[in-house]
């Protein structure tokens, strides 16, 4: 947001500043979903726990952005792409306007069905993100609900890998860290269903055979 | 009889105190670390993507470049700046983003360039831009440039009737089409070493469209030189076709009989077709063609049917179902 607002003060921004900031912020909602799907693996591999609070930070972040890039597409895509307005710019009649044009985008366009998607997904995990929230759920059930940040994460890589028109090495990068991440996730998963012979602490052992 | 019971933890074990006091700031280092390596590393991605380009240099002036007002129904659209048309480019050659081919092209030489022609013709060989430009005057004709992704612009170009160039070289009765091919220099062009298109950049026009005089091999822009990331030193302008069509750096033009396969009809049979002819009622599958967003502008504008030259051109698709061939 800073760097967005910097990069448009200092000239830094293409002559189609408008597509910058819809990429921008798309791009960054992206990076702050990869960040907080980083933190659980990053615990078991290095102990380091910044799960709490953090975590938190980070999904509240990419929700932020990706609120921010859907507001963008309504502001520059939607509103700016009606052409005309009868009724004046500010009014009902282009307010329906709006959202006829958007239901009818998000339906008729996939990559736009698919980033929709992405974004209605995380809308309960930010509402359900609060302490109180996660007392009042319990937290299995919890948890659980905030898995749905895996499918956000996959269709956000969905809705950008579809949304360029050649060139897809970008896209794939993210493709291939949301991989790595979920992929940690069912490793470790697999790891746990296993009899823990290998994971007794050695003080353990030790005891035992004194 | 006491049995010792040995201690769970050896005391080697045991955290030492200072540390284990210090364990959340420890923790906060560490977050801090790590938060500042993935902020870093996404900040300077981010900048490669968004940093300052600087617009082309002014270069050599063309001398006797005459206003064609009849070819340039552009009055009161703003022309679109010498920095906007120099830093917002698609030239895959030179690189995916459009502030790429303004950095990537800076050092392209283009010195004793040679347009080769060939096929169904008579005068076959090698013409410099010198042999391409004897005997014709340079014309400014100020076209809308519309993008297949739907941004616009309005651009003064400077360049010769094709038709003009195409009598020179006499094509034959078979010669149904033209292709004209873009430059692949592997050394001077580093986006080719992607395999993003496939190389070398390959666009075509029946014989009427090429005929057609509002079709123009482009040599200048705002009287100057053409700059590089434009496509240097000769370029096509069709102005009623999205942009893709728009073949640079042209460095072989061939008489075909056969329609030619275009790169991104190559890439993407679905999306992009021969024609290209922009049309506000056909849309791309995966946006509206619709609406445009010219360059510098917020609010959109409607597309207009084949981008406002439909009076000069509608005349060659009267038997063409232009939802099929697009």
């Amino acid at each position: 947001m800073v760097y967005l607002g910097w990069a448009a003060y200092y000239g830094h921004l293409s002559a189609n500043p408008l597509s910058d900031i819809t990429n921008e912020t798309g791009v960054w909602t992206l990076r702050f979903l990869c960040i907080t799907l980083l933190l659980t693996p990053l615990r078991r591999v290095t102990g380091l726990n910044l799960v709490s609070g953090f975590r938190r930070m980070m999904g509240l972040y990419a929700f932020f952005y990706g609120t921010l890039h859907f507001s963008t597409y309504l502001i520059l895509d939607r509103f700016a792409g009606l052409v005309d307005y009868p009724g004046g710019m500010i009014s009902i009649t282009t307010a329906k306007r709006i959202v006829a044009s958007s239901i009818g985008d998000i339906a008729m366009r996939p990559f736009i069905t698919i980033g929709f998607s992405a974004f209605v997904l995380m809308v309960p995990l930010a509402i359900t993100s609060t302490k109180g929230w996660i007392r009042r759920m319990g937290g299995k059930k919890w948890a659980a609900l905030h898995r749905l940040v895996y499918a956000s994460a996959i269709l956000g890589v969905v809705h950008y890998w579809w949304l360029v028109k050649a060139d897809i090495s970008r896209p794939q990068t993210y493709a291939a860290i949301v991989a790595v991440l979920l992929g940690a996730r069912l490793y470790y998963k697999f790891k746990k269903s296993r009899p823990a012979t290998a994971r007794v602490p050695a003080s353990a052992k030790a005891s035992t055979d004194s | 009889m006491l049995i010792k019971k040995p201690a769970d933890i050896r005391s080697s074990e045991i955290t030492p105190k200072k540390l284990y006091q210090t364990r959340r700031q420890f923790i906060q280092a560490a977050g801090a670390v790590a938060g500042a390596a993935v902020g870093i590393e996404v900040l300077t991605r981010g900048a490669a993507v968004l940093h300052a380009v600087q617009p082309a240099a002014h270069g050599k002036k063309w001398p006797n470049v005459k206003p064609n007002p009849t070819f340039s129904n552009t009055n009161g659209e703003v022309k679109n700046s010498w920095e906007q048309i120099t830093t917002y480019n698609n030239y895959y050659e030179f690189g995916v983003d459009k502030d790429q081919p303004a950095e990537l092209s800076r050092n392209f030489k283009t010195d004793g360039w040679m347009v080769e022609v060939s096929g169904e013709c008579a005068k076959k060989g090698k013409f410099s831009i010198d042999d391409i430009l004897k005997g014709e005057t340079i014309e400014e004709r100020v076209y809308r440039h519309r993008c297949v992704e739907a941004w616009s612009m309005v651009i003064p170009w400077n360049g010769i009737p094709l038709a003009n160039f195409i009598k020179r070289c006499e094509p034959t009765g078979k010669a149904k089409y033209i292709k004209m091919t873009t430059a692949l220099d592997r050394k001077q062009m580093p986006g080719v070493q992607s395999d993003v298109l496939d190389w070398p950049y390959v666009e075509g026009l029946r014989m009427d469209e090429a005929m057609h005089p509002l079709t123009i091999l482009v040599v200048g822009l705002y009287g100057e030189m053409l700059p590089n990331q434009d496509g240097a030193p000769i370029r096509l302008a069709v102005p009623w076709k999205y942009g893709f069509k728009h073949v640079k750096s042209i460095q072989k033009i061939e008489f075909v009989e056969k329609e030619p396969v275009n790169t991104w009809q190559r890439q993407a049979p679905r999306e992009y077709g021969f024609y290209a002819n922009v049309n506000p009622n056909v849309n791309h599958p995966r946006w509206s063609q619709a609406t445009e967003r010219r360059i510098g502008e917020f609010f959109m504008r409607k597309t207009l049917m084949f981008n406002g030259y439909a009076d000069q051109v509608q005349g060659m698709y009267t038997n063409l179902d232009l939802k099929k061939y697009f």
